[in-house]
Formats: C-alpha cells, structure tokens, sequence
C-alpha cells in the first residue's frame, strides 16, 4: 500500500516518527483533489459529446444536474471540515506550534544567515552559555567567551549530528534577512525572522543524511544555502560530543 | 483599424456625446482619449506588451533552471558582463527576473489585461452607457499605469539592475538591498494609484450609469465579476500603498518600521536603529496580495461566463447563486491572507481561523465553476474559438482551486511551502486558467472591436498548443514540488541530492516553455493581421449574443448606441418559449 501511494504522490522517504501524520493528510487530501477532478472530467468529457450543437435539436433545461451537483458540493464541504478540525488543526497544535514534552530532548540551537547554518550544542554539560550581538565579532554565534558554561559548547557549520530515536528540538533564530529550516525528509519547515525566536522538533527513526534547503529568498546565495542532518545511533552521538567539546567551526 | 475609427466617429454625429460633435486631433482621439473604448485598447496593448516582457524574463530563467550554468546560445551575450558574462546567467540576474517576473506579470500584465482592459471596453456597453463616469480620470487611470510601467521596466537600466527580492519584497532583505527596490516602490505607488482611480471609476459607473430597466437582476456576470474586483481593489491596494510608503521611509530616511534591533548583515551590525517588525510587511502584503488573487480571477470568470452562455444557448444555470457567491467571495477574501505566512511562526487559534476561512472560500469557487459547468448540461454547444478557451479554461482553473486545497490546510503546507508545489499550484489558476480566459474574450469581442473576425485556422495554432504545453510546464512543478525542490532556486534545485530523480522535468518544462513561446507567434500574427484583412462580420451581433454590447454599431463610436437604449430583460435570454430566434437581446421589447 504505500509502495503505490508512493508511486501515485512522490515525496522523500519519510525519517521522523511525526511525519507519517502529515504524509496521512496529503495523501487523503490529494485523494479528494483526484476524486474530483477525475469526477469533473468525465463528466465534463460525457457534456461535451452529448450536447454539442445540432440542427433541430432544442437546449434541454433540468433541475436535476443542479440536486446533483447540490449534494457533491455539501459532500465536499463535509469532508474538508472533517480534513480540518480532526487532522489539520490538531496536527499544527501539536507538532508546529506545540513543544516537546518530556524531559528526553535534545535541544539544538540554529542562527541562520546569508547563506549558512550555524549551528550549536549544549555539550556534555547540558548547560548554553550565554550570547550576545557584541561578540558576533568573534564568533559566529556571538558566544561570550567570559561565560564558563559556553566552555563545552559545539558549535559548527552546515551540520548538525543528531542521535536516533531521540526527540531534538531546533530553536531558531537569524542574524540577518529572512530564512527557512526546510528539512523535507523529516517533513518540517519553519520560517527564521530576524527579531523571533521559532522552533521546530522532530524525532528521527531512520539513520543517514537528509538536506536542509533554505526554504525562503534570502539573497544571491539563497539556493546554495545548504546543510546536512547526519542521524547516527545513540552511542556515536556521544562519542561525536565528547570529542568536539569546546570546539568551534 | 484607423480608417474604421475615422467612419464611426462620423457615424456618432448625431449622438449626444458632447465630445463628438466637433472633429478631433489625431491626439485627443488616440493617444488622449477619454473614450473608454480607447483606453481599453490602449490598456490591451501595453498589457499584452507587458505580458510578453514577463513571459521573456521566465524564458531566461528557464534556461538557466534546466542548464544551470551553460551559456544561453545566440542571445545570452547580450545581455551584458553584469548579467550573463559569457552568456552564462549570474545568480544576481535571476532573482531580478524572478522578481521582474512576478511584478510585471501580476501588476502590469494580468490585472490590467482583465480588469482594465476588457472593464474599460466592456462595461457601458454592457449597462448600456455612453462612457464611463469620469472619463479624463480613467484618461488619468490609463497614463499612470503607463508611466508606472515604465519607471517599472526602466530599473532594468540601472547600474545594479532591477530589484532582485521576489515579488514579494519581504524585508529585511529588500530594506538592505540595492536602488533597484526603490524604483520598484516607486513604481508601485503610481501603479497603485492608477488601479484605485479605475476601481472608483468602475464602481461609480456601473452603479449610476445603468440604461433604464437595466436593474442588479439583469446585469451581466461579467459587470458582477468587475464590481466585486473593483471592490476589492479599492479595499485592498491603500494598505500595500501605505506598506511601500514604510519601506522607502526605512530606505531611504532612515526608518526602521521593518527592521528588528540587532541585525548583522555581512559581517558587521547593521547600522540602523533597528525597533521594527519585519513580520509586518507580510501581513500588509497579503492583505493585499490575496483579495490581488481575485482580482486576477474574476475578471476572466466573468469573461468564460458569457461566452458560455452565449455558446451554450442557455440561461446560466444558477446564476443567482453565482451572483450571491462572487459577493460572498468578495468578502471572504479579506479574510484569508494569513494562508501565505502559516510558517511564520503563527499559534494554533490564529492558524485554524485562517485554515477554516480557506475551507469556507473554496466553497463559493466551487458553486461558481459547478454553476458552469452545469450550464452545459443540456445545451446546443458551439465549438468556436472563444468557446474553445472558455472550456479549456474551466478544467485548468478547476485544477489550480483543487491543488489549493492541500495548501490551504496548514498542516500539508508545512512540507510544500515555498516549494514548486506553490509555483505549479498559482500558475495552474492563472496561466491555463486566467490566461485562456483573457484569451477567450480577445477572440469573442474582436469582431465587436474590429468590425472583423480572428482567423480560425491560426487561432487552432495558437489554442491546441498553449494548452497543451502549459500542462507539460506546470504539472512537473507539482511532482518536483511534492519531492521537496524549492522555488526561487537559481540552479532549479541541483544543489540538492533529493532533487536529482525529478530534475529532469526542468528539462521537460523549459522544452515547453519554448514550444508555448512559438505557440503565441500565431496568436500575435493573427492579432494583428485579422484588424485590416479578418473575415468581415456582416451583423451586429455576430455570435447572437442577447447581451448590450451587440446592440451597438461595429465598431462602436464614441457615445456607444445609435439610440436610446431600454432594457426589458435578463442578460442571458436564449432558446426563450416562443421566441422566433434562439436569442432575444435585452433591448428588445418582443421576444
């Protein structure tokens, strides 16, 4: 069975546990949009022969295309509604604008600008130093060097480790214009304005690499803003932690 | 067609048209003209002009997205070292085309095609009016367009070209970026303002101008479809005028209405006061930018709505329902924007409101493309040529609506956002969809215009072709934007590995957008061939139609009617019991 959705509706293969609702939606929402238009068209095909202009033949008028077509319209009306409030609605609620619960999450913290993502983990101590604008200058998260929990903080470029099967939540924000976290594989995407602070989570259930496209204009380097998601099994994580603490690239 | 003009400005002598009863400058009766029915053709040139411009720069793009990084043959040199050195297109030049793209086609191409051209020449003829309400203003609508245009296309000749920020002109970026976005702001204002005067204009006129016993019942679709886009132009346009304002403010005194405390722009803290909000540019676009999407729509649906009337011999099935469903859409649209900035950052409430409005809108599309297509049920058929673009128009259009839908629900937009899902979805509604219907009434009211026919043959050249190669254009997009390949990629996506098993559909899209360019050739030759040498119409009203506009002489003179016109009936009176004809015009006392 999704072999064959898969032909009909090709999309990347799914690598998060949160996906599959959303690939649920697309596939009954496409399957409506098939329904009626092939619907449509046969019908459309029938009309065009059966009542195509000949002598002596008089236009027909009856009210019965008008019950049908009635009753198409409220059948489609219901089921937008029920595509709406039982998946669409609760989906955002939880997954886009919703956070994580529990205490098992990684969180990862991502400044994007033109045209990279820096990216930047708590380290073996769990805790984020503190950032400002003044040490921009520095480095390119703008971490304080003064502040001692920065010490083993990762931080690096265009490539974010993370473990399967654990739940990471990417805070965003961006240093410049306008960008976007689109990271199809996992079916997430969120939009970074400067001046907010957004976030997306996701739990990856399947190891390998997956592209992270900037999804918004974001200047003549816009479709070369690349970056790589590397899933790796719990163990390599950590060894990946232990030995790039303190490092910054 | 000068020769034409020259006879019916002669035949209006008696009528009371106080412009008409002495002879005219070779100016005042072309160039500034007051005639509605000037301006409309003024208007059907230079948008045709500007559509073609537009269609050229995607041509460009085109190249570049299926070779990324080859060298345009034969013509890419000249386009200059700052463009395309060596032929080969620069990252900077294709977002210009992107931008000019969407600018030229949306604001300066589609709008004024449908609204301005065919409102302007259609609508006293179909109330029944000598002219517009106001005519020096709707002189003053069409020269600020003009001017507005030209600023726009003129950003091409600055030293850093034009504007290179989308269509859209989200800041930061546009704040910060080069002049070409503040002559794009410029030329905005001007546009703007010459689309509220014509939506005044419009508006003053259909509700005062109407020829006795031409009540609400019996209008048109067509002048429905005008009100209701003149409303939303109206309505719509001053909070995107405001919006400009802010961003030339923050451009060029120094403003930060945009710009959020703290940014850092290549390597060093922007020097602004910072403060702003770049959110809300979003907001006061869409605010406008989607009501602009029925404002291109309308138009042509009520252009398809008399051609299949009058193609059919039928009343329009449902048409108090249509006319109750272009107002509830009218309203509606309002309230739907904040459909293109789910991704924002946006909670759930606010979300769902705009999901559940988007559900809600598609309803009323719905009931007006079913009112068509169950108008056909039951007809007497007439496969001419503006019938042809009318019927292809409703499936394409069907399909742009329906490919919305996975869209409008929030949770599917998530993976298709700003994809070529997006691209494929609005080219569908309004290439194959409005396009063709825009079409449609250039081949059904030429004979009105002229006095003569559109060739046939050459229109079947032009029909078959455009209709097959859009769809070889904009259904790949939809599959490449289901894999997750972004829009507004200079390299159409090859940067990308899960790009790589649909990137040879760029190949498949560019080889039809070429096709389709040739597609028009026919279209342009027979343009223009047709108004001197067309197949003369020997009638009035040569598609017995039962509207107004084929009650006037051929072509109309200034003043319109040759009498007092009195309306007794609906606008789409065919195959009436016991009527001698299978049409009976709405100025006709006996059936």
């Amino acid at each position: 069975m999704d072999d064959i959705l898969q032909k009909l509706l090709p999309m990347q293969p799914l690598a998060s546990v949160e996906g599959k609702d959303n690939d649920t939606l697309m596939y009954l929402i496409h399957g409506l949009v098939l329904i009626l238009f092939v619907g449509w068209a046969i019908y459309y095909i029938v009309v065009l022969i059966k009542f195509r202009q000949k002598k002596n033949v008089k236009v027909v008028h009856s009210h019965t295309p008008h019950l049908i077509s009635s009753y198409v319209e409220w059948v489609v009306v219901v089921i937008e509604f029920l595509l709406l409030f039982a998946f669409s609605i609760p989906f955002w609620a939880v997954h886009q604008a919703g956070m994580p619960e529990g205490k098992n999450v990684l969180e990862v913290r991502v400044v994007a600008q033109q045209f990279a993502w820096n990216v930047r983990y708590a380290g073996p101590s769990g805790k984020f130093g503190r950032s400002s604008a003044r040490f921009l200058d520095d480095n390119p998260m703008g971490l304080d060097p003064h502040d001692p929990d920065n010490k083993d903080n990762i931080t690096t470029m265009n490539q974010i480790y993370l473990p399967i099967n654990k739940t990471v939540l990417i805070t965003l924000t961006s240093k410049d214009v306008i960008h976007s976290f689109g990271l199809p594989a996992m079916r997430v995407k969120q939009d970074i304005i400067p001046g907010m602070t957004t976030h997306v989570w996701f739990t990856p259930n399947k190891l390998g690499q997956y592209e992270i496209a900037c999804s918004q204009l974001c200047g003549v380097g816009h479709y070369r803003m690349r970056g790589i998601v590397y899933v790796v099994s719990q163990g390599d994580f950590d060894q990946w932690i232990q030995q790039n603490k303190g490092i910054h690239d | 067609m000068s020769s034409k003009h020259g006879q019916a400005h002669h035949d209006s002598h008696d009528s009371a048209h106080h412009d008409s009863s002495h002879p005219q400058s070779f100016w005042s009766q072309y160039v500034f003209s007051t005639d509605h029915k000037v301006i409309g053709i003024q208007y059907l040139f230079m948008s045709l002009f500007f559509l073609l411009v537009g269609f050229c720069l995607m041509l460009l793009m085109r190249w570049q997205i299926a070779y990324p990084g080859q060298p345009l043959p034969v013509i890419g040199k000249f386009f200059g070292e700052n463009n395309m050195p060596g032929g080969v297109m620069l990252p900077e030049f294709y977002n210009q085309l992107g931008a000019m793209h969407g600018t030229i086609m949306v604001f300066l191409g589609i709008v004024p095609l449908g609204f301005a051209v065919f409102g302007n020449y259609l609508i006293p003829l179909q109330i029944g009016a000598k002219d517009m309400a106001f005519p020096r203003l709707n002189m003053f609508s069409y020269w600020s367009f003009f001017a507005g245009g030209m600023l726009m296309l003129s950003s091409f000749f600055l030293p850093g070209g034009p504007t290179g920020n989308g269509w859209t002109a989200y800041p930061p970026l546009s704040d910060i970026s080069h002049d070409g976005q503040t002559i794009w702001l410029l030329s905005m204002f001007i546009i703007i303002i010459s689309s509220l005067l014509s939506s005044l204009n419009f508006i003053t006129t259909i509700f005062q101008l109407r020829a006795p016993g031409m009540t609400f019942e019996r209008l048109p679709f067509f002048i429905w479809a005008q009100l209701i886009t003149s409303f939303l132009l109206l309505l719509a346009f001053p909070p995107l005028e405001g919006a400009a304002f802010l961003q030339l403010f923050d451009r060029v005194l120094g403003s930060s209405f945009f710009l959020p405390t703290g940014l850092f722009v290549a390597g060093k803290i922007a020097d602004i006061s910072g403060g702003g909000n770049a959110l809300l540019w979003q907001h006061l676009f869409w605010f406008l930018g989607h009501p602009e999407v029925y404002v291109l729509i309308l138009p042509a649906l009520g252009i398809v709505t008399e051609i299949i009337a009058c193609n059919t011999r039928k009343n329009i099935s449902g048409f108090g329902m249509m006319r109750w469903s272009v107002i509830f859409l009218g309203f509606l649209s309002f309230v739907v924007w904040s459909h293109h900035t789910y991704l924002t950052g946006m909670g759930t409430n606010i979300t769902a409101f705009f999901q559940t409005t988007t559900m809600i809108i598609s309803i009323p599309s719905i009931i007006i493309v079913s009112a068509l297509f169950i108008t056909l049920w039951g007809g007497s058929i007439r496969f001419n040529m503006p019938m042809l673009f009318a019927l292809a128009f409703l499936p394409m259009f069907g399909f742009g609506g329906l490919t919305g839908l996975p869209l409008g629900l929030a949770a599917t937009d998530v993976p298709l956002h700003d994809t070529y899902y997006v691209i494929g979805h609005f080219h569908y509604v309004v290439a194959p969809g409005v396009i063709l219907g825009l079409f449609a009434g250039i081949y059904y009211w030429f004979p009105k215009a002229t006095g003569r026919k559109m060739n046939d043959i050459l229109g079947h050249l032009h029909f078959w072709p455009t209709l097959i190669t859009m769809n070889f254009i904009f259904f790949p997009m939809l599959i490449q934007g289901l894999m997750g390949v972004n829009r507004r990629m200079y390299d159409g996506g090859a940067t990308y590995l899960f790009s790589h098993n649909v990137l040879y559909w760029n190949v498949v899209e560019t080889t039809a957008a070429f096709i389709l360019a040739l597609a028009q050739i026919p279209f342009i030759f027979n343009f223009f061939y047709s108004i001197w040498n067309g197949e003369k119409v020997n009638s009035d009203n040569p598609w017995h139609s039962s509207t107004l506009e084929w009650a006037t002489p051929t072509p109309p003179p200034h003043g319109n009617f040759a009498k007092p016109i009195t309306v007794y009936r609906d606008p789409y009176s065919y195959s009436l019991e016991g009527a001698p004809k299978d049409y009976s015009p709405q100025d006709q006392k006996e059936i």
